[in-house]
This record gives structure tokens, C-alpha cells and sequence, in this order.
């Protein structure tokens, strides 16, 4: 399967990303400059947009890279199906463009958070959650500022009762408290989805922890969830 | 143009500026400081009414603001032609 990253000026995650995209059999990554046309064809297996600054966050995390020649693929490829992974700045990036839903705030505290999180897999109909089971507790580190996830209250109901929540910051043993919330994000949350499933954006690092040497417990989670994309499942996405 | 968090979305930096500066400092009638973003826009229009439906436009059409947590208010002034 090939898998193209999008690279935009400031992205700085794209090249972990193709590295850890490497080690997991059957997956071919591209790299694609944003204002390439070479998204255009159909060939892609999946799309994804990797952490960063792009743009150096000007506005506001993600809002320019939502506008670009890239991201307008992007939407016609997510309609057709095609899985869709943010992360970080690829989150932000999603977010803005309205591929997924709300907003993602200055963190509570003020500050740039860059620090391994516990997550629990809170929906396993995605293609990037396919290989986890539900309430599987992974270990992935997370580093901005902007990350405090943010809906109404009617709609954050709403996306809690449809299980789009994809990710939610815990402790060791699964558990969503306010001590394991590292930025104010509501209810934990750590990633969402689509209502299709297709799109998932999340706030930890899958590249970062895809190899067991890099990670502070020495388990390679983050590649469980890149891989994913290599596993059958009962998802509605693609054909 | 002002981009600011809607009400009800908790604004950190306007709470800071209040409880670590403000109020510590006896401006205790201050209840309350909401930070947001400043745009200032120069626009070439026949009027300030098509001035102002034109960055409306913009705003909505580039998501200038994330409708989802922002507000976005936008006033005119005239600026004399150079």
C-alpha cells in the first residue's frame, strides 16, 4: 500500500513518520510537498499528515495548511474513503479544515507540553485502530501547545454517544482522570474520528514511539497503530 | 477584526492576565479579561458596508476564526485614500 505524508513548510514530524512507516511490512510511504499535484491520482492506500508548525502556526495551529492545494485532495480523497490519519499539527491541520470536528485550544496551562502520555483506545471501527482492542492502554508522547480539544456541549455529547472519540488520555491502568489530562483537553480527549471512521486526527505520536528503543517503556505502540492500516476489519471506510 | 474564544470556552491567558496581574494589583473591580487575536485589514470598497460584507466573506470562506470556539467580530473604519 502506498502511503503518501504530506509535507508542508514547517511540518518537522514527516520524516519520523516515513521512517516508522518503513518498518511495518506491505507499506509503501511517499512523500508529497503540499502544493504537488501528484495527490491528484487515486493510487494512494491512505494519507498522512504528520506533526509540526506548518506555517509556524501562524493564525493558528493548522488553520493556513487547511487552505492549501494539498488539503483540497485531501477532502476529495476522505470522501471517497480513503483513511485519512493527523497527527499533532496533522490534527490541527484536519480540525481547520473541517474534516473533523471542533477545535483544538491553547492547552490550559500556557504552556508547550512535551511529555509520554498514556491513551486508551476508545474506538477500534477506524483504520488506524483496527489492530488495538478497545480500552487498550498505549504509551505515546505528545509535544505542542495547542492541543486542548474543544466542542459545545451539545455537540461533544453528541460525538461522545456516536463513540467518534477515538483516543482519551489516561493512567497506567486505563483510567481518564484529571491528573493524566496533560493540556485541559475535554473529556481526555486525545483523538477523534469521523462519523465514516475514515479520518482520525490525534494529539500523540504514533512515529515517535514506533520502535521500542525509543520508547520510554520499551513497547513499540505506536507502530500498533500505523500498522493497523495493514489489518481487515469491519470498518465502512474504503471498499 | 477580533477573534476572541466564545463564551464559555475557557481563555487561559485573559484568566492569567486577571488573577496574576490585575487583580493582585487592586484593580479588584475587574471581573473579568478575554484575550483574543487582532486583525487589522485594509480593504479597497465604495463603502463601509461592502467593506465590511467582504471580510465577513473572507473570514467565513479561509475559516479566518474556527466557528466550532470563536467568535469574530468585525468593525469599520475609513482610512483616507493615499
Amino acid at each position: 500500500m502506498r502511503v503518501a505524508v504530506i509535507r508542508f513548510p514547517g511540518s518537522n514530524c514527516d520524516l519520523d513518520m516515513m521512517a516508522a512507516l518503513r518498518t511495518i511490512k506491505g507499506i509503501e510511504p511517499v512523500l508529497v510537498w503540499h502544493e504537488d499535484g501528484g495527490l491528484g491520482g487515486s493510487d494512494y492506500g491512505a494519507v498522512i499528515l504528520p506533526g509540526g508548525f506548518s506555517f509556524a502556526d501562524r493564525l493558528r495551529a493548522g488553520a493556513i495548511a487547511a487552505n492549501s492545494p494539498a488539503m483540497a485532495r485531501v477532502k476529495r480523497l476522505a470522501e471517497r474513503g480513503v483513511p485519512v490519519l493527523g497527527v499533532c499539527n496533522g490534527f490541527q491541520i484536519l480540525v481547520e479544515s473541517g474534516l473533523l470536528p471542533g477545535a483544538l485550544l491553547r492547552n490550559s496551562t500556557l504552556r508547550f507540553v512535551c511529555e509520554w502520555t498514556h491513551v486508551r483506545v476508545e474506538n477500534t471501527r477506524t483504520p488506524f485502530t483496527s489492530g488495538l482492542r478497545e480500552g487498550q492502554v498505549l504509551s505515546m508522547p505528545i509535544a505542542h501547545g495547542e492541543g486542548r480539544f474543544f466542542l459545545q456541549h451539545a455537540e461533544l455529547a453528541r460525538l461522545e454517544k456516536e463513540g467518534l472519540v477515538a483516543f482519551r488520555y489516561c493512567d497506567a491502568s486505563g483510567r481518564p482522570t484529571a491528573g493524566s489530562n496533560p493540556t485541559g483537553t475535554l473529556h481526555n480527549i486525545a483523538g477523534v474520528c469521523n462519523a465514516e471512521g475514515n479520518v482520525v486526527g490525534l494529539m500523540p505520536h504514533p512515529e515517535r514511539a514506533a520502535e521500542a528503543l525509543l520508547s520510554i517503556l520499551g513497547r513499540p505502540d505506536g507502530s500498533l497503530v500505523l500498522s493497523s492500516l495493514m489489518v481487515r476489519s469491519e470498518g465502512r471506510w474504503g471498499a | 477584526m477580533v477573534i476572541s474564544n466564545k463564551p464559555g470556552v475557557r481563555e487561559p491567558e485573559g484568566e492569567t492576565i486577571l488573577h496574576d496581574l490585575v487583580a493582585k494589583s487592586g484593580f479588584q473591580q475587574v471581573e473579568s479579561i478575554r484575550a483574543g487575536k487582532y486583525l487589522r485589514v485594509k480593504v479597497v470598497a465604495p463603502d463601509p458596508a461592502s467593506a465590511k460584507r467582504l471580510v465577513e466573506k473572507m473570514c467565513n470562506e479561509l475559516r479566518i476564526f474556527n466557528p466550532a470556539a470563536h467568535s469574530c467580530e468585525v468593525s469599520i473604519g475609513r482610512v483616507p485614500v493615499q
